[in-house]
């Protein structure tokens, strides 16, 4: 019986996956071929998607982008014994795009069946939480911090002193809580692991709430990802009824339980504490801090937030000990980064490598240019809050501290290509728009601001005292950079900032326009 | 939204009572109320803040605070354009005016036939497919004009 493997990856379905699965099978049975199919998560090639997967005695070999109008000659072609085929990549493992990366976090996903215990076990799942259970909990913590795992959510804060807090509060009620509320334009990358491989996640969870004295998590996603919803969701029951979750775990005498929860459009809830009162049920109005959320938490209890990719690293990390992750990447940069790559390029999707690459490289090496055909003129790094870097600071590596030294950030890994369309006034402005939309309120550089920042942009736009309002747009970002409770007042201004730097030309084209 | 049930105090009672087990069930509950009703009733509100023990007005601010939860019934059918950087690079915006432009509706605008609500959306995680949409939970990628057209003439049906 042939093996096919056709994504779940809501990428893929959003390109057609479901009804190329369905005329898959309604063609094998007319054929009289008989067949499996598993949906697997998306091996992060999304230009190929749907791309089918036809196991064959020398590997997987891929088909892609697949429709339901190329089905009945794919079945001619003979592809259920990896036959040739004009939409075929041959071997996935050996495609180019797969051979430059250096998988970890994601290395199990889109090659198993997201929702088999089976197939996660002897793929390595569970052996980082077995060493746990033997080294014990102080071991862990020290393991986590040795390994130099900063999180991936965007602040890049160390993930192991994060733990050691909360390890250190007094034994009680303690919580673990996953923000699976990835809003960033130009992310996908929590949603990927969630798809193809929810139970690295849960796996980490367990790991984290083993080591700081936590028997409940809680995962917060966002709305916008409904098949993460429906994958995870069963992910969760089918851990459960393999021993993983509920009460002493594999007879550890470790009891731990992890609740889905989903928020309702509001991207400040990425921010750490908006989210923990959005769990609650309040509205997300960020906290002040301190007290951290490692001292008051949820509830008002110790709790770990960490970001999915954080997470779902730890099992891991782990598994093959600290020193194996510490020694990939660069400086402060340790691990590996899973770049996603978006917008305007030929090949998008996500592309996991040590830190140090440059970012011409990814851009133009690895995602092909744009899609348009028209020259790169700028990339956001790091989502909506993320700073516009120009063709001119391609050579900058992927690189926590050397993104900063350029008032830019890596944020959750996210590349958003344009073209030379683009008009970095009207990005800027959108910037602060988003602010002014998702700003939760409390604090006034960030409610007002955002507001007074799309004024006074839109009064450059239109030629206004184009010297006095950039000033005043400046010194608006700079009361916003330093005056705002948390990182979206903070970090809005990145964009604005980047974009007057680099592309200034953008914001005086009335007053060219009126010399002319 | 099509097949949205009829406001009645004791099903929101109901739903309530089954998600009161719950730590903080608040959104829970905002999440199971629109899908039975297709939006959250102030009827609804006020049985949840007596349930919750707060006040009306604490509840109306949970209510009002996330961009998901509607005050009143929508269209049949629900179209949410993605507004965010990775969509624009890819014309979006010019291509959401012009379609919004089309049905003579502004973002959030229901066509006057109760078919269609357009929704602005700020990421599907769907950047490698820009521009992206959600038709009905649907998820949409590359959507283009002819595609939009497709879906408005959709939603008349």
């Amino acid at each position: 019986m042939a093996k096919l493997y056709i994504p779940l990856d809501m990428a893929a379905v959003a390109m057609g996956a479901d009804k190329l699965a369905a005329a898959v099978a309604q063609e094998a049975a007319a054929r009289g071929e008989k067949i499996e199919i598993v949906r697997n998560g998306s091996r992060g090639m999304l230009w190929l998607e749907p791309l089918i997967e036809v196991e064959t005695p020398a590997g997987r070999v891929g088909y892609g982008p697949a429709k339901v109008k190329d089905v009945a000659s794919l079945f001619d072609a003979g592809f259920l014994a990896g036959g040739a085929h004009r939409l075929s990549i041959g071997i996935v493992d050996e495609h180019p795009w797969m051979k430059k990366q250096n998988r970890v976090t994601f290395v199990r996903c889109g090659v198993i069946d997201p929702l088999s215990v089976a197939e996660y076990e002897a793929h390595d799942g569970f052996k980082g939480l077995k060493r746990a259970f033997e080294v014990g909990p102080a071991a862990v913590v020290e393991e986590v911090t040795k390994s130099g795992l900063r999180g991936r959510g965007g602040a890049g804060f160390p993930t192991g002193i994060k733990w050691k807090t909360v390890a250190d509060c007094p034994p009680g009620q303690k919580y673990v809580v996953v923000n699976a509320d990835e809003g960033d334009s130009g992310t996908f990358a929590d949603r990927m692991i969630m798809e193809g491989d929810p139970l690295s996640l849960i796996e980490g969870m367990l790991i984290c709430g083993y080591a700081v004295g936590a028997s409940k998590g809680y995962v917060y996603l966002r709305s916008e990802y409904p098949i993460v919803a429906k994958v995870f969701q069963s992910a969760i029951e089918k851990a459960l009824e393999a021993g993983w979750l509920g009460a002493n775990i594999k007879g550890s005498g470790f009891d731990f339980d992890v609740e889905l929860r989903i928020g309702a459009g509001a991207y400040v809830c990425g921010e750490e504490t908006s989210l923990l009162e959005s769990l609650e049920g309040k509205r997300g109005i960020v906290r002040a801090k301190p007290p951290l959320p490692a001292h008051v938490g949820l509830f008002g209890k110790p709790t770990v937030i960490n970001n999915v990719l954080s997470m779902a690293t730890i099992p891991m990390i782990m598994e093959k000990g600290a020193k194996h992750y510490a020694d990939l990447g660069v400086g402060r940069s340790r691990g590996t980064m899973p770049l996603q790559i978006a917008g305007n390029v030929k090949y998008g999707g996500l592309f996991e490598t040590d830190f140090g690459i440059p970012l011409g490289t990814v851009v133009n090496e690895i995602a092909g240019g744009t899609r348009s055909g028209r020259p790169v003129r700028a990339v956001q790094v790091g989502g909506p809050l993320g700073a516009y870097v120009p063709v001119s600071l391609f050579d900058l590596p992927i690189d926590y501290e050397a993104f900063a030294a350029k008032d830019s950030l890596i944020g959750h890994g996210g590349l958003v290509v344009f073209d030379d369309t683009v008009d970095m006034s009207w990005m800027a402005r959108f910037g602060m728009e988003f602010c002014a939309i998702e700003s939760c309120g409390k604090c006034t550089p960030c409610r007002l601001g955002s507001t007074r920042g799309v004024e006074t942009i839109d009064k450059i736009r239109s030629g206004q005292d184009i010297d006095a309002n950039i000033d005043l747009l400046k010194d608006l970002c700079h009361t916003m950079k330093f005056g705002s409770l948390c990182a979206l007042g903070g970090f809005a201004p990145y964009p604005v900032e980047s974009a007057l730097r680099h592309f200034p030309e953008d914001f005086r084209k009335p007053a060219l326009e009126a010399a002319e | 939204m099509a097949g949205a049930a009829q406001y009645s105090d004791e099903r929101a009672r109901e739903i309530i009572a089954a998600h009161m087990g719950l730590e903080g069930p608040a959104m829970p509950i905002l999440h199971a109320i629109q899908e039975e009703f297709g939006y959250v009733p102030d009827a609804a509100v006020r049985q949840m803040a007596e349930a919750l023990n707060i006040s009306r007005a604490e509840m109306h601010g949970v209510v009002t605070f996330y961009h998901d939860f509607r005050r009143a019934p929508h269209g049949r059918h629900t179209l949410k354009i993605c507004r965010a950087e990775s969509c624009q690079s890819m014309g979006a915006e010019r291509q959401a005016r012009a379609f919004l432009d089309k049905l003579k509706l502004d973002w959030g605008g229901t066509t006057p036939d109760g078919a269609l609500t357009v929704e602005p959306i700020y990421c599907l995680g769907l950047c490698a497919h820009s521009p992206s949409a959600l038709y009905d939970g649907e998820p949409i990628g590359c959507v283009d004009a002819e595609r939009l057209d497709e879906i408005a003439a959709e939603a008349r049906d």
